[in-house]
């Protein structure tokens, strides 16, 4: 590591995708990017930087462009695929489960498929339920994948870029809620965040929150509200969905006994009923009190912005979620 | 121009292999030894062997759940093939693909799929790999006349006629998918001319024939190297045994046993081409020599097939990731 040598920059999280990817285009040239528009809205200045070899525009083909993706993977690239709007993975998933997923377990390791999906789940946005789809947990299910959705600008540059240099499929669920986010980010173009490994955004010690993607930004505001009134809240971000680092959230309730899982995905079989799970099998004689879930409804996602609105769980929900376990 | 001198006799080498190869296949399936479900490729040899054999060795396939004959096709060896489609640890795959997956890389497959259409994107993204990489490498690409009706050869022709990129995608018209004939699934029955509807050249050729196909495939390949683009090159082939060993078709039948009758009498590719190699001079002495060598093959294949272990259940996990999951993760909770 050489981060003494360069200052960190102050960024937000749409920089530090654009970062990570020019740094590790630059650094490997295997690393080729393809997807709908990408030539013109291509996150900086790609097209230029790196030529039409490297950065691919893709015809609307969703289910055989990731296909295509695939294939260059395996044969000696490693392509980023964006997606672009997650619900756009339902074209492709055949393509990811079937292929991407499953390939290098089918052959008995013959092969192997390095390559990174950016999907970015874009809701509470007025655009209906076609296009605000929040749909990790149903890859969650899948074997062979690995499943990033990082909070902060430097975990956001360090995961992604943990995962081009993987020689597994790594999905990237980009949450938009997050996208103004401001942080330090390193400049070393060698920092890495390790995929499967969670991080403790606040230390505290009456509660435990897990906080899933774009759900952290308001359960921030409640745990700095909560320690106003004297309650020290435990924030959690897993940052990888797959694997789940379930040893930090387990020994983070050994200390409060107390859980709140927190996200936007739908309530049915979401990343909380995993992690809720686990907590019950492996930890249950740690909790004090029942695990507390909050989500989006059992519902689609529905155009009217004041019935939108009251989909996501907000800081009241969580503060009284909190209170309601001490 | 067919093929020539030694390359004829490695030709009708891989044809006996892939026949024989079935034929003790469909045995031990019954038999109960392979597991799963067998679908061979018997009366198809001259497709798979006459297109693999325009290929060089570092070229790359992409196959289809009718996978047995395209590594055989393709060079490789009998033995690792054999234990695979019982399910052995020393199976190509260790025992994690079987008879619909029997995807042997060395020889420079990328993945046999069982999803209908499901190869053709690949097929499509190594040939992108090997344009950015620059190298002369092409891919070719099997699929069946199904898979035709895949969005996947649609969206995939249009691709690789954008880009020009050297795939050659050959569709094994076999009459069939499964039991529905294309007059019954396609509105226009003429794969080859499908490739006009994206820009790139269509060639029908008869899949009995293995000059004929070898002829069609080597020129696809040849404007494939030249930068030249994709080409799709319809194969009218023909199955001798059902979609898949020992299936019961109901009601009526879809095909005549006179049609399969003609076909296994008349049309039999290795039968054919050994009268073509006779008529040009070749001694039978030298074919059965062959024939003879290639059983002896199959021989020691399923002789190492059942002499081998199965896979450990303790090795599960492999493979399923590059490196293992850190032991705490949830894939691997159910077997502490």
């Amino acid at each position: 590591m050489t981060g003494e040598l360069s200052s960190p920059a102050r960024m937000n999280y749409l920089d530090a995708i654009v970062q990570a990817q020019i740094e590790e285009m630059e650094r490997d040239e295997r690393v080729i990017m393809m997807g709908e528009d990408i030539a013109i809205y291509g996150s900086g200045d790609l097209l230029e930087r790196f030529g039409a070899d490297r950065i691919w525009a893709m015809p609307i083909s969703e289910t055989s462009f990731t296909g295509v993706g695939i294939g260059a993977a395996i044969s000696g690239l490693r392509p980023i695929i964006d997606l672009n709007i997650a619900s756009f993975m339902y074209l492709a998933s055949d393509q990811i489960i079937n292929q991407a997923a499953k390939l290098r377990f089918m052959t008995g390791g013959q092969v192997k498929v390095p390559i990174v999906f950016r999907v970015c789940m874009y809701y509470g946005a007025a655009i209906a339920a076609q296009h605000s789809d929040r749909p990790y947990p149903l890859f969650m299910n899948v074997p062979g994948l690995k499943i990033i959705s990082p909070t902060t600008p430097a975990d956001v540059k360090g995961l992604l870029k943990s995962a081009i240099r993987d020689d597994d499929p790594v999905l990237f669920f980009e949450d938009t809620k997050l996208w103004t986010t401001k942080g330090e980010v390193s400049s070393d173009a060698d920092a890495l965040v390790p995929i499967g490994k969670a991080d403790i955004r606040r230390a505290g010690s009456d509660v435990t929150i897990v906080a899933i993607a774009g759900a952290m930004r308001p359960v921030l505001e409640a745990a700095a509200e909560l320690e106003a009134s004297g309650i020290s809240v435990e924030v959690i971000d897993p940052r990888t969905l797959k694997p789940l680092d379930m040893p930090a959230i387990i020994q983070s309730v050994a200390k409060t006994g107390r859980l709140v899982l927190v996200e936007n995905a739908h309530r049915m079989v979401n990343a909380s009923s995993e992690i809720a799970a686990i907590v019950c099998e492996e930890a249950f004689d740690s909790l004090r009190k029942p695990i507390v879930r909050l989500a989006a409804p059992d519902v689609h996602v529905p155009f009217s912005p004041v019935l939108e609105q009251a989909m996501y769980p907000g800081k009241s929900q969580i503060i009284a979620a909190v209170r309601k376990l001490l | 121009m067919g093929l020539l001198g030694v390359q004829r006799l490695e030709a009708y080498r891989r044809m006996l292999r892939i026949r024989k190869f079935e034929e003790e296949g469909v045995r031990l399936f019954l038999a109960g030894v392979i597991p799963g479900a067998y679908h061979a490729s018997i009366g198809q040899e001259a497709t798979i062997v006459g297109a693999c054999m325009a290929l060089r060795n570092d070229d790359a396939m992409t196959g289809t759940h009718r996978s047995h004959g395209h590594p055989i096709g393709k060079g490789a060896r009998l033995d690792g093939l054999m234990a695979e489609l019982m399910g052995k640890q020393t199976g190509i795959c260790k025992g994690r693909g079987g008879s619909m997956h029997l995807a042997d890389n060395s020889v420079g497959i990328i993945g046999e799929s069982a999803i209908v259409g499901g190869g053709i994107p690949l097929a499509t993204g190594v040939g992108l790999s090997a344009k950015v990489r620059r190298t002369d490498q092409v891919c070719l690409c099997f699929f069946g006349d199904g898979a035709v009706n895949q969005g996947t050869f649609h969206e995939s022709l249009n691709m690789a006629s954008l880009w020009k990129l050297p795939v050659i995608y050959l569709c094994e018209n076999n009459g069939y998918a499964i039991t529905t004939s294309l007059a019954g699934s396609h509105g226009q029955t003429d794969i080859a001319k499908r490739a006009d509807g994206y820009g790139l050249p269509g060639v029908v050729v008869d899949g009995q024939e293995i000059d004929a196909v070898y002829e069609a495939t080597a020129q696809a390949v040849a404007r494939a190297r030249a930068n030249q683009g994709p080409t799709l090159v319809e194969a009218k082939t023909y199955r001798f045994d059902e979609h898949q060993v020992g299936l019961i078709v109901p009601g009526q039948p879809y095909r005549t046993a006179a049609e399969v009758e003609q076909y296994r009498t008349q049309r039999d590719p290795i039968a054919l081409y050994r009268s073509v190699m006779l008529d040009s001079g070749m001694e039978a002495h030298e074919l059965d020599a062959i024939e003879r060598e290639v059983t002896a093959e199959v021989a020691q294949a399923i002789e190492f097939g059942e002499g081998s272990p199965f896979p450990s259940v303790a090795s599960l996990f492999d493979d399923l990731y590059s490196e293992p999951l850190n032991p705490g993760a949830e894939s691997r909770r159910a077997t502490r």
